[in-house]
């Protein structure tokens, strides 16, 4: 099964690292979108299904708590996997966004083992 | 001790994050050289300078600065592409090295000092032009080689009741020199 991936970062670098490393880790890739921030990455889930979501936490316009919010709000998101990648290792927001029911979290830098592990455990 | 942490403890994490993120992301070893304090900024730049902000009850600024050379040289490694010359991917890049790094520097500095938030970088490239951080503390500066490439990673951290304003970072000013 292939999976269709949402990457929201408002770094252009890190979405492309990000795919760079999913085919390294040999993740069976069928669609992915990126979005730079939480606004535009409603926009597309609008329009497009996902199986997974990724997303930074630190963005303009709309953030990853917002936008993490705003998801498990809505009947047709609430169920979407959400993994928070970011530099915020604060347990604070590690809490906050487990709370609001983030599926996962990553820390940056990550490899692709840590990555293909996360993927496992969500879908 | 003027940072709260002691410089050669600060220099020690800047350090580790670099060596984490540089090792992991772009499969690069940098040479560390001996840290030293900054009280004086230098005069003139050349290069790819970059800031980052962090505010609690203690605030801060991180800072990487490389010539424009080695700032392509990074990021090709980082996105696995060949880039000659500063771009919108180079100065991306660059921030989000920028970010990882001292991010993490931020994530060990709050484990003592309390929580931080962490700004959006701001990545600046050109020719002879000055930067200043508005704070009054020395900097941590802890330089890198690569061959005959260089790289600064740098930090200065001020008790919130220090700070010249009320509240948030230090602010910082690039300006081009005549």
């Amino acid at each position: 099964m292939s999976l269709n991936l949402l990457i929201v970062d408002d770094s252009a670098a890190i979405r492309k690292i990000l795919q760079r490393v999913l085919h390294q880790a040999e993740v069976p890739l069928g669609s992915v979108y990126e979005a730079g921030d939480g606004v535009e990455a409603l926009a597309i889930l609008k329009e497009n299904a996902v199986d997974l979501i990724f997303s930074d936490i630190n963005m303009p316009n709309m953030d990853g708590i917002q936008l993490l919010t705003q998801l498990r709000a809505s009947d047709t998101w609430k169920n979407v996997p959400v993994v928070m990648i970011t530099t915020e290792g604060s347990q604070a927001k590690v809490l906050e966004a487990a709370q609001l029911g983030a599926s996962g979290y990553l820390k940056k830098p990550f490899t692709p083992d840590q990555i293909k592990d996360k993927i496992a455990g969500l879908v | 001790m003027t940072n709260g942490i002691g410089h050669e403890a600060l220099a020690q994490m800047i350090r580790t994050a670099t060596d984490d993120v540089f090792g992991t992301m772009l499969g690069m070893t940098l040479k560390p050289e001996a840290p030293y304090i900054e009280h004086v900024p230098p005069e003139h730049f050349d290069g790819v300078v970059s800031f980052i902000g962090m505010a609690g009850t203690w605030a801060g600024t991180g800072s990487i600065c490389c010539s424009s050379q080695f700032a392509c040289r990074l990021s090709g490694n980082f996105l696995m592409t060949e880039l000659t010359e500063v771009d919108e991917q180079v100065l991306d890049a660059i921030g989000e090295l920028t970010n990882m790094i001292l991010g993490n520097v931020k994530n060990e500095v709050e484990l003592q000092l309390g929580p931080m938030g962490l700004s959006i970088p701001t990545v600046i490239h050109g020719q002879n032009f000055a930067a200043r951080s508005l704070g009054r503390d020395a900097w941590t500066v802890v330089p890198f080689w690569s061959g005959e490439d260089r790289l600064e990673v740098k930090m200065c951290l001020t008790a919130k009741d220090h700070l010249p304003h009320e509240g948030g970072s230090p602010r910082t000013r690039a300006f081009i020199l005549p």
